[in-house]
């Protein structure tokens, strides 16, 4: 039986939207466009994540969003950079005045060394966007109480760590996201930190409805193989996770029968 | 007239529109976002708008990110 809830194996439903695809793709760090471009195709991703930054009006190069067919990825700008609220809410205002369908990937790391989420100004943030229209997604702390805060208060996802930004260590916040799911009534996106697709399948395997990748698929020389590996991590976990998962013992229990032995007994 | 632009000094004639300053920059109107003195504006939409002795203007555009 693949059903489970009102969940199939491979439609996501976010804020009434329907992706078949559970692995969303960062488009930072990447070598090159073309890169970054390889890694999403192969992944089979129909969200990725942008950041928006002053243009150098001195050397203004390529634009990155050539590379990204809108009619197949959703585009979801991040609010990256922003130290609280209101530098959050302007950097989402901007990404709606510039074309951008009103969702945004809420992110307020006012700390430099671990990237940690703020979860005051985030919530602050939250309820702001949400009051205009937008489709909020929130990086957040692995904190059950705040995903609940951030859901009541109209976000569409909750996307708790995994491990801080870039760090590729996996989940170690594994404990908590399992009672954030258990609780959630929004999607559980489990972002940043998954560094390996056995570190996207564990996330999957224990009812997360998504994961965010972009480090491990920039930060490898085969960004087209990581992407395909990655995916094929998402859809095994999830497979798993539908099929439901044998408990956990602490004795051995045979597989093979415990009687025909060829001896005397 | 002087103006400000992404943090630089930034000096043209009276009367440049938001669509000349970019194109004088090399950027398409359609892939950049303007916040002129903090409001945000459409660049697109916006080409033939002028702009103003002491305008504050933000040119910004989607980059790569997580």
């Amino acid at each position: 039986m693949l059903i489970k809830g009102t969940e199939t194996m491979d439609s996501l439903v976010i804020a009434g939207r329907k992706f078949n695809s559970r692995l969303m793709v960062g488009t930072g760090k990447f070598s090159s466009n073309q890169a970054m471009q390889s890694a999403m195709e192969a992944s089979g991703c129909e969200i990725v994540t942008v950041a928006l930054r002053r243009v150098d009006i001195n050397n203004p190069g390529d634009s990155m969003l050539q590379y990204i067919d809108r009619e197949r990825y959703l585009l979801l700008p991040n609010t990256s950079g922003a130290r609280d609220a209101e530098e959050a809410v302007r950097l989402a205002r901007l990404a709606c005045a510039a074309g951008c369908e009103p969702w945004i990937k809420l992110e307020i790391t006012p700390d430099p060394y671990y990237l940690l989420p703020d979860p005051i100004e985030t919530l602050k943030a939250a309820i702001i966007l949400i009051k205009e229209g937008f489709n909020v997604l929130p990086y957040m702390p692995a904190d059950p109480v705040l995903a609940r805060h951030l859901e009541e208060a109209g976000c569409v996802t909750v996307m708790p760590l995994g491990a801080p930004i870039g760090t590729n260590r996996g989940m170690r916040t594994r404990d908590l996201i399992n009672i954030i799911i258990e609780q959630a009534n929004v999607p559980v996106v489990v972002d940043a930190g998954l560094g390996a697709p056995s570190h996207v399948a564990e996330a999957m395997e224990i009812g997360a409805d998504a994961v965010l990748v972009n480090t491990a698929l920039a930060d490898t020389p085969n960004p087209a193989l990581m992407g395909e590996a990655f995916k094929k991590g998402v859809e095994a976990g999830r497979m798993a996770y539908l099929a439901g998962l044998g408990p956990q013992r602490v004795k051995a229990q045979a597989s093979s029968p415990l009687t025909g032995f060829l001896r005397e007994e | 007239m002087n103006m400000r632009v992404n943090g630089e000094d930034y000096q043209a004639e009276t009367g440049l529109t938001i669509g000349q300053l970019l194109h004088r920059l090399g950027l398409q109107a359609e892939r950049v976002v303007l916040e002129i003195n903090t409001n945000i504006i459409n660049a697109a939409d916006s080409t033939d708008t002028e702009l103003h002795d002491g305008d504050n203007l933000e040119i910004i555009q989607f980059v790569g990110g997580g």
